[in-house]
């Protein structure tokens, strides 16, 4: 685990003065990445979306390593051209520091747009690490729909209205099929547990090869909720098991955060406004559905890493 | 019998796409990342087999995909590498995006592009419709008659790119150059390699004691100046291009400009054409010269930056003439070559010559010399004043209607 007295003597590479809103989980994200990289030599790379264009308005910048974005759709294939740019010079001898490379994207930019790119990156084995910092919509454009998005939530492009009862179809599982690419290392962590990230980067950044952490990361704005609920609302979706917290090394999985006692789901649902519309009473059943679905999911997981314990999956 | 023109040039028999692979096997860039596609292939697949053979020290990325290939040649240029590609056609378009932030972050990227037809139909044969697509990217396009110029076009597009900070591609025709065999002249890879010089970038991404953060977002305060200093740049590479076909020249011994002058200096009428079907061409043109026709030709090489002043002074003096476009527009106008002909001529107050508009060979569609020679024929009866300058686009060698 991580020691925060360790971690205090680790350079900020995230300023502050950024222009995220109040409150905003991805802010949080990406300043627990970096400070987990510590004095090692980092290039960051970003997708196009809301923590790319606020933390880099021409001429500032939130940055003090070296960041670059091209586009929306391509962050992981642009790592793996800086990355292939630094084991070339590495190898010729004109670099002489170790470097690690960490790409942010938000869901858009990587369950959907960018999953091509993802995937081709991380099936090559390029030394870099990805994180989806999940937000489950495109909030940078005003809370659309995208396939992170849960069955039921409320978004711009799905909305709740007189007969539909926003998103209907359920959202895709891509730390899964990332599980899927057999890379070294991929975990799910959750907002409001800065060891449990922390951590996650840590063991990430340590590992020669590709690497994927999904962090779910409310959004104020878009999950419609206080700001000062963000770390409450985090820790609510580990909680309900609605979004364990868990790791797959070498296909060996490990569950690593478990609620003292497991909620139910509708305490993360009731203060966030997108599921709103869930708690009329006609649709109980969507909320029974959401519960049960919720728990298989979570039984499956604890099987799972029973089988890890065991190492029957290596 | 064919003599080497440099005195330790080597002569052989090579295809275009051998030659482009060749030439990047001599440049030897830091990193390649590129994906297959037809007519193209052979220069990556000839690449990689000297990667296997560790002939070259470069990091070759076999990417998923053409943006993935633009993004990661980009970015690999970012972080300090001399980075190249190669495509064509729908991997080029699949690029686009790509394309045009390459040039946004001025990064001298080199890509070997074989033109070639864009879908629908599905076609896999050359036109330049692909190149012409993406002829305001801001990417300097250089454009091969044959193999020859491929590769000196393939050396000179490193040294251009990388003075003005702009990505460069050159161009070979599908099928016509990229898998046509010709005797082909390379120079010895410490001569290739002392002409281009190493790579020192200003900024670069893994330059520790420098960070810096780039591609930013830049809003209605900043944007505008970069993109005028992009369009700036370009203006300011055609004095690169040609300073760098005089040092080309000085040390290999071969003559390039911004564009090539055949009997073009006396000529009444004249075709402006690009690409292998100047070859053609030229042998139409030394036809009509024994019969004392005076035809010349202009063909564009660089053809971004576009020779505006240039190209307005030498077709000053000629009373017909044809732009030929190996690609269609589509605009309800005229074809890209013909547009930027017609209005340097213009801008440069030159409304003397009749000038006509023909696209010809789509989708690989034959271009004979008696396809040439019909359209001097129109040009002579144009400058005879016995036949009207059409206004409007005219068609070679198609069914219509």
């Amino acid at each position: 685990m991580a020691n925060l007295k360790e971690l205090s003597k680790n350079p900020e590479k995230v300023t502050g003065g950024h222009r995220l809103c109040a409150g905003c989980g991805a802010g949080i994200v990406i300043r627990q990445a970096m400070i987990a990289a510590g004095n090692t030599p980092v290039v960051t790379v970003s997708a196009t979306g809301c923590m790319e264009v606020s933390t880099t308005i021409y001429p500032f910048s939130t940055w003090k390593n070296s960041f670059f974005h091209s586009a929306f759709e391509n962050a992981a294939a642009t790592a793996s051209g800086i990355e292939s740019a630094y084991k070339s010079l590495k190898k010729q001898g004109k670099i002489g520091e170790d470097f690690r490379f960490i790409v942010f994207g938000g869901d858009g930019g990587t369950y959907d747009i960018g999953l091509q790119s993802l995937s081709g990156a991380m099936e090559r084995g390029h030394r870099i690490l990805y994180i989806c910092y999940n937000n489950e919509a495109y909030m940078n454009t005003g809370i659309q729909r995208s396939s992170a998005t849960p069955k039921g939530a409320d978004t711009t492009t799905a909305p709740a209205g007189k007969v539909k009862q926003g998103k209907e179809q359920n959202k895709k599982d891509l730390t899964q099929i990332m599980v899927a690419h057999n890379i070294p290392y991929v975990a799910q962590s959750y907002m409001g547990n800065w060891n449990d990230f922390i951590t996650k980067v840590q063991k990430a950044l340590a590992i020669d090869g590709p690497s994927f952490i999904n962090i779910l990361t409310p959004c104020r704005l878009g999950w419609n909720y206080k700001p000062e609920e963000t770390m409450n609302i985090g820790r609510l979706a580990m909680e309900t098991c609605l979004w364990p917290a868990y790791e797959i090394e070498n296909g060996v999985y490990t569950i690593t955060a478990f609620p003292k006692e497991k909620k139910p789901v509708a305490e993360f649902l009731k203060p966030q406004a997108r599921f709103k519309h869930l708690f009329k009473p006609e649709n109980a059943p969507m909320l029974e559905a959401i519960q049960k679905e919720v728990d298989l999911r979570w039984e499956v997981l604890q099987r799972r890493a029973e089988l890890g314990k065991e190492k029957k999956i290596a | 019998m064919i003599k080497p023109v440099y005195s330790k040039g080597k002569l052989a028999a090579k295809t275009g796409n051998e030659v482009m692979a060749e030439a990047m096997r001599q440049i030897e860039p830091d990193v390649v990342a590129a994906y297959p596609i037809t007519p193209a292939t052979e220069i990556v697949q000839i690449f990689s087999q000297f990667v296997a053979d560790g002939k070259v020290k470069t990091e070759f990325v076999a990417v998923e995909s053409e943006h993935s290939a633009m993004s990661a040649t980009l970015a690999a240029s970012a972080a300090g590498a001399r980075a190249m590609t190669g495509t064509s056609s729908q991997g080029l378009c699949l690029m686009w995006e790509m394309l045009n932030i390459a040039a946004g972050l001025r990064l001298p990227v080199v890509m070997a592009e074989v033109n070639r037809a864009i879908s629908a139909p599905l076609n896999i044969h050359g036109d330049q419709s692909d190149a012409m697509g993406a002829r305001d990217t801001g990417w300097i396009q250089i454009y091969s008659e044959n193999s020859q110029e491929a590769y000196d076009n393939m050396i000179q597009a490193i040294r251009i790119a990388e003075k003005a900070k702009l990505p460069a591609m050159v161009t070979t025709d599908g099928f016509i150059i990229s898998h046509c065999m010709e005797v082909v002249e390379t120079y010895p890879d410490e001569d290739v390699k002392k002409f281009i010089g190493e790579y020192k970038p200003e900024r670069y991404l893994l330059d520790t004691k420098k960070p810096y953060t780039m591609g930013s977002i830049e809003l209605q305060d900043y944007y505008f100046e970069h993109r005028w200093q992009l369009a700036q740049a370009m203006r300011d590479a055609k004095k690169i291009a040609v300073d760098v076909a005089a040092d080309f020249a000085k040390t290999f011994g071969r003559q390039y400009d911004l564009y090539e002058k055949y009997k073009l200096d006396d000529a009444e009428i004249a075709i402006v054409v690009i690409g292998s079907t100047a070859g053609t061409t030229k042998v139409v043109v030394d036809n009509l010269r024994e019969k004392g026709i005076k035809a010349g030709l202009l063909k564009v090489r660089v053809f971004r930056p576009f020779p505006v002043e240039e190209i307005a002074k030498d077709l000053a003096k000629v009373k017909a003439i044809a732009v030929l476009d190996r690609a269609d527009s589509c605009s309800g106008a005229f074809a890209p070559l013909y547009s930027d002909v017609a209005s340097a001529l213009f801008a440069n107050g030159i409304t003397s010559p009749k000038v006509v508009n023909y696209v010809y060979g789509l989708g690989g569609r034959e271009i004979a010399p008696n396809h040439i020679a019909e359209v001097y024929d129109d040009l002579g009866k144009i400058a005879a004043g016995t036949q009207k300058a059409s206004a409007e686009v005219n068609y070679i060698n198609v069914r219509i209607k």
